[in-house]
């Protein structure tokens, strides 16, 4: 379904991804791990099509077509989605507008529709919301970048609850994230360790496991060709 | 300060204006007066970029226009009545057609008791005394050009009374039409609208083109709502897109009235908006609400200046503005507290967006206050469309035009929010969204 091959993506002039390599299959869920500035939300950021993120090197091959080569609206459209680490508050537009033609085959109605995007939402709501127009947009790819940032545990609980509830064999989701907290609830097949712009480490569950007993300064000591800043 | 004359006349007429014929003419008071403001335009003529009040706003290119006097076709225009039907406003309606009154458009026949409505070119054959204070104003400033040439040469408009303690059901609808004609007109217009003690209006006021044209048209307006009286007041300007309008309103606010200003300015090639209001009694309130979507080479300027003169009143001004492509919007407001308005209650808040490079924006907000015990705020921001908004709403599906029409509708819903009539809210909504490329 997703096929990312040695990437390099820029950020204001520096140099982020640096060669990374990833395939993801229907039905699967990936985590992926990492340190504070590996690169993990803009990975997520690149997949999406977000203006400032500037691919130098490599492929994006989603089913078939170059993914990069699409404009955020077309990436939805073809079935990407992501969801903000930091959901956007928009007063004034209402929650409904931009999924009213799914809503009429949903009939949808809650409170949560006709108030404002995000706006004077709790954390956990505005992570909740960004599950629920996941389960409306109903993607092939489901992007969640750092969606246990800022939860508390029974919020954690119920966006995996949402999140779990979509999973399906026609459906992947790359879970991006630093804790292992929230893999307790979304069980992924595979955990890759995301350090200085690749993935330098791959395995099942277990590694995720691991990494929390160890720390990522445990991936760091396996990988010598890694940068100090990387280590630190 | 002063253009040199001779760009004076810019208007056919002024050559031949004492042999003009307008409503009313020979009326020594009204004769008077239409001389004195044509001799004060003639001496001083167009106001230039160093007059403070059109620092923003260029009239040299105006200026060397010329323009016809009056439509001698003006009551035989085709216009679509189905055209000037607005939604949710039933009931009276007043139709102007470049400038003049067009009875076969008009519907006066289910006015209310206590409601009257006439055009200004019948009052002034038949009984134009009461109207004696309203016209004689001479206008002296060279800032008040447009003033001068409306008080001169006007002869028709709205006068509108509604007697103490009548509420008025149903909104009163006013309509100016632009339509073409053989040359490119000049007219003007000239409304009186007076809300006795008590008595409650709504107001509706449309500015429509049935096809572009390049006429000037300069309104009048002067709106006196005595004590405890209350005025909605809503326009809906979409003149054609390269046409010139002038409009100017004097507002007075007796004790306890309230007056709620709403407008969106959506037409027009160069437009100015001045409003001059003054609360003179006390606790009389003033809500003004507006919102200008601008794009091609639009330029449209909006004064408020607005006045407390009495204790404990109040006023709230909240304005948006949008432009894109090449268009330039002004706004200045501003803001008195008179000596002895103490316990005064003023804001105002203006917010634009520019959604393209070469769009500009410039706002003033000003604020004097010479009383005690006064509640002040104001600001203005200029900014642009919210880049995370805008990706987040992409992201989800939306193409970028329809993301940037969302946002900026947002922007400025809030204006509309107090707009008592739904159904005419949703049209101003309608209308806003339209207008954005």
């Amino acid at each position: 379904m997703l096929k990312i091959e040695n990437l390099h993506a820029r950020v204001e002039g520096k140099d982020i991804l640096k060669g990374l390599t990833l395939t993801v299959n229907s039905g699967e869920v990936h985590a992926i791990m990492g340190p504070n500035g590996a690169g993990k939300s803009t990975l997520g950021n690149v997949l999406s099509g977000r203006d400032g993120y500037e691919v130098t090197e490599g492929s994006v091959i989603f089913e078939g077509r170059d993914l990069l080569a699409l404009k955020p609206e077309e990436r939805a459209a073809a079935g990407v989605f992501l969801a903000f680490q930091y959901p956007v508050e928009i007063p004034g537009v209402n929650n409904t507008y931009f999924l009213r033609e799914k809503l009429k085959i949903m009939q949808i109605s809650d409170e949560l529709l006709h108030r404002a995007v995000n706006e004077g939402f709790s954390g956990g709501e505005k992570k909740r919301n960004e599950i629920f127009q996941m389960a409306v947009l109903e993607p092939k790819l489901a992007i969640l970048d750092e969606t246990d940032s800022g939860l508390d545990i029974d919020a954690l609980k119920q966006v995996a609850q949402g999140v779990n509830a979509l999973r399906s064999p026609d459906r992947a989701f790359l879970v991006i994230t630093h804790y292992q907290r929230l893999l307790d609830y979304i069980e992924p097949d595979f955990v890759h360790v995301l350090a200085d712009g690749r993935i330098v480490e791959s395995g099942d569950k277990t590694l995720a496991l691991k990494l929390e007993e160890h720390g990522y300064a445990w991936v760091a000591d396996r990988d010598p060709a890694l940068t100090t800043e990387a280590r630190a | 300060m002063s253009q040199s004359s001779a760009s004076v006349p810019f208007i056919d007429a002024l050559r031949d204006a004492d042999n003009l014929r307008l409503p009313g003419s020979g009326l020594a008071w009204l004769d008077a007066a239409r001389r004195e403001n044509l001799q004060a335009f003639v001496a001083g003529g167009l106001p230039d970029t160093r007059a403070e009040a059109w620092k923003y706003t260029a009239l040299r290119a105006l200026g060397q226009r010329r323009f016809a006097l009056g439509d001698a076709a003006a009551t035989s225009h085709t216009v679509d009545p189905h055209a000037l039907a607005l939604p949710g406003i039933e009931g009276s309606r007043l139709v102007f057609v470049n400038g003049v009154f067009r009875a076969d458009l008009s519907r006066l026949e289910a006015l209310p008791p206590g409601v009257s409505l006439l055009p200004l070119s019948k009052v002034l054959e038949k009984d134009p005394e009461p109207l004696r204070f309203a016209l004689s104003r001479h206008y002296r400033e060279v800032s008040d050009a447009f003033a001068q040439l409306n008080a001169a040469l006007s002869g028709d408009g709205v006068v509108l009374r509604v007697a103490p303690g009548v509420r008025v059901n149903k909104p009163v609808h006013v309509c100016f039409v632009g339509t073409p004609a053989q040359a490119d007109l000049a007219w003007h217009v000239r409304n009186v609208i007076e809300l006795g003690e008590g008595a409650e209006l709504d107001l509706v006021e449309h500015h429509l083109a049935t096809a572009p044209h390049k006429h000037l048209g300069t309104l009048v307006s002067d709106i006196v709502v005595r004590d405890g009286a209350k005025l909605q007041h809503a326009v809906l300007q979409q003149a054609a897109e390269e046409s010139v309008l002038i409009r100017r309103g004097s507002v007075h606010l007796g004790a306890k009235s309230q007056v709620m200003l709403h407008t969106l300015e959506l037409g027009g090639g160069l437009v100015r908006h001045d409003l001059h209001a003054q609360l003179r009694g006390d606790q009389a309130r003033l809500d003004t609400r507006g919102v200008f979507v601008l794009r091609g080479r639009q330029h449209v300027d909006t004064q408020l200046s607005i006045r407390h003169q009495a204790l404990n009143t109040a006023s709230e001004s909240v304005w948006r503005g949008v432009a894109d492509e090449r268009s330039r919007g002004v706004f200045r407001g501003a803001i008195v507290v008179a000596e002895g308005a103490d316990g005064s209650d003023a804001s105002l808040g203006n917010k634009n967006l520019l959604l393209s490079p070469h769009a500009e924006i410039d706002t003033k907000p000003e604020l004097e206050i010479y009383a005690d015990e006064v509640k002040a705020a104001h600001g203005a921001t200029v900014g642009q469309l919210d880049e995370r908004s805008l990706f987040y709403l992409r992201s989800r599906g939306l193409p970028h035009a329809e993301a940037r029409a969302l946002l900026t509708a947002a922007f400025c819903r809030a204006v509309f929010a107090a707009l008592p009539n739904d159904t005419l809210r949703d049209h101003f909504s309608n209308a806003l969204l339209a207008h954005l490329p």
